[in-house]
């Protein structure tokens, strides 16, 4: 491995702090990763999920000191808001970890278009992760930003669905 | 350099000002962003733009906050709170764009401002209505201004997504796709209530008719947005009417509401929010919201 990739894939296996069972790499939070040849300074590029997500702070953090266990001393973490992140960025590996940690995987999302005006409260289908039953109750909005929070109607456990975006 | 959790390393980064995880130490939300000010464009003219759009999200934030604890059930409080985290988010990402102008951070525009330096529309500083109970306002007007002002905000960050200024267009992107959510999460509760019993409907109704003077106010350009407009960077808000109107009058017949004929408010020799005119409810709010960092100037957790 060249010194990126090995900087990859340390940057690669920090966790999210609020999903820990995901690293950032399964999140598509991570964006690039660079080293410059000279100096051997290092310079991570991470996205918001949503424009008040607390966790970015403690991202950065947790880069920074894994980064430095593994030798890197000089390491910037940048922020790019641009292209916004979508849930079709976090990886099958992401979304299987999802699932067994219990939080519903999101659907995709695909190209953005207009934003429809819906009325009846349907939600997106979510399958219960402990019964697999589609009969769910929905809150939109759950313990975290990038979550909402739900009832299967068959088992009757509340679970939380990673929702699109 | 080796550290066992997120914690220490933050302190270690703010040696002198040593902080806990979320405080606020993020110095540069958008630094990877390309902040090259566009072609053509008075710089003033854009950090007074970005206080606009950011101002009206840190107010409206500050007043849905308020709602955390006190609403009608306990996935409200959530949801509420983190509509408000998101208001919150966009407002530092355009408070610390008009920063890099006024050569001021996004802490200092938030809480050393006085009520005149405040660019918001009066829609976000409004009270929630009459105090009620528990001693807030009444939900049916919460309601009823979310439904209006993520209406609006929607409909101008879709346009704002193709400004010529990357900033704006990413913040726009982004605060779309959060929007969305809370333009449904509003368009719910307001056919909930509308259609729903005797009492919830006259509440809702009488919420939407206290909101009503506010939103004229919304589609009223200011001499900077339209300079700004017409470089192909701001929205002209005079293009909001129809959009936002359309929404409305498709989810007021179905939530079985009439949309009021009320005035809006009298400006005040022609000025209002956008000029830094506001209501009698801004200074009692801002005093609640700066009051901590003023009693400790220069102070960090």
């Amino acid at each position: 491995m060249n010194s990126v990739e090995r900087v990859r894939a340390v940057a690669s296996s920090v966790p999210d702090p609020e999903l820990p069972p995901l690293t950032l790499a399964d999140l598509g939070v991570l964006r690039s990763v660079s080293v410059d040849a000279d100096s051997g300074a290092v310079t991570v590029t991470i996205t918001p999920t949503y424009s008040g997500c607390p966790a970015l702070e403690v991202m950065r953090a947790d880069l920074v000191s894994r980064l430095a266990a593994a030798g890197h001393a000089d390491v910037r973490v940048q922020v790019a808001l641009a292209p916004a992140w979508t849930t079709d960025w976090i990886t099958d590996e992401g979304r299987r970890k999802l699932a067994s940690a219990g939080i519903s995987p999101p659907g995709r999302v695909g190209p953005r278009g207009p934003v429809p005006l819906v009325l009846s409260p349907s939600p997106p289908s979510a399958a219960c992760p402990r019964c697999g039953s589609e009969s769910v109750e929905l809150s939109r909005f759950g313990s975290t930003p990038c979550k909402s929070l739900r009832r299967c109607t068959s088992c009757g456990e509340p679970f939380e669905h990673f929702k699109e975006h | 350099m080796s550290f066992d959790n997120a914690y220490e390393s933050l302190a270690q980064d703010h040696e002198d000002e040593s902080r806990w995880a979320y405080g606020t130490g993020f110095a540069d939300p958008m630094s990877a962003v390309d902040r090259a000010l566009p072609a053509g464009v008075d710089p003033l003219d854009l950090a007074q733009y970005c206080l606009m759009l950011g101002d009206d999200g840190l107010i409206l934030a500050q007043r849905l906050s308020a709602w955390c604890a006190r609403a009608p059930e306990l996935e409200e409080d959530v949801a509420l709170a983190n509509i408000a985290l998101d208001l919150l988010g966009q407002a530092r990402l355009l408070l610390t764009r008009a920063g890099d102008v006024l050569g001021r951070d996004e802490d200092s525009l938030a809480f050393f401002r006085d009520e005149h330096e405040f660019r918001n529309v009066a829609l976000c500083e409004a009270p929630d209505g009459s105090p009620g109970a528990a001693g807030i306002g009444d939900f049916g007007f919460a309601i009823a201004r979310l439904l209006v002002f993520s209406t609006w905000r929607l409909a101008l960050f879709s346009q704002l997504e193709a400004s010529r200024d990357p900033v704006l267009s990413a913040v726009a992107a982004k605060g779309v796709k959060e929007l969305a959510y809370h333009r449904d999460h509003a368009v719910h509760w307001t056919v909930r209530l509308g259609d729903g019993t005797d009492e919830s409907r006259a509440r809702m109704q009488a919420g939407l008719d206290a909101v009503w003077p506010y939103v004229d106010e919304l589609f009223v350009p200011h001499e900077v947005e339209s300079r700004l407009a017409a470089a192909g960077v701001a929205v002209d808000p005079a293009s909001l009417r129809s959009p936002v109107f359309e929404v409305l009058d498709t989810v007021l017949p179905v939530a079985t509401l009439r949309r009021p004929d009320l005035p809006g408010l009298a400006r005040v020799g022609g000025r209002a929010g956008r000029d830094g005119v506001h209501t009698e409810a801004m200074g009692y709010l801002l005093a609640e919201l700066q009051s901590v960092a003023r009693a400790h100037p220069g102070a960090s957790w």
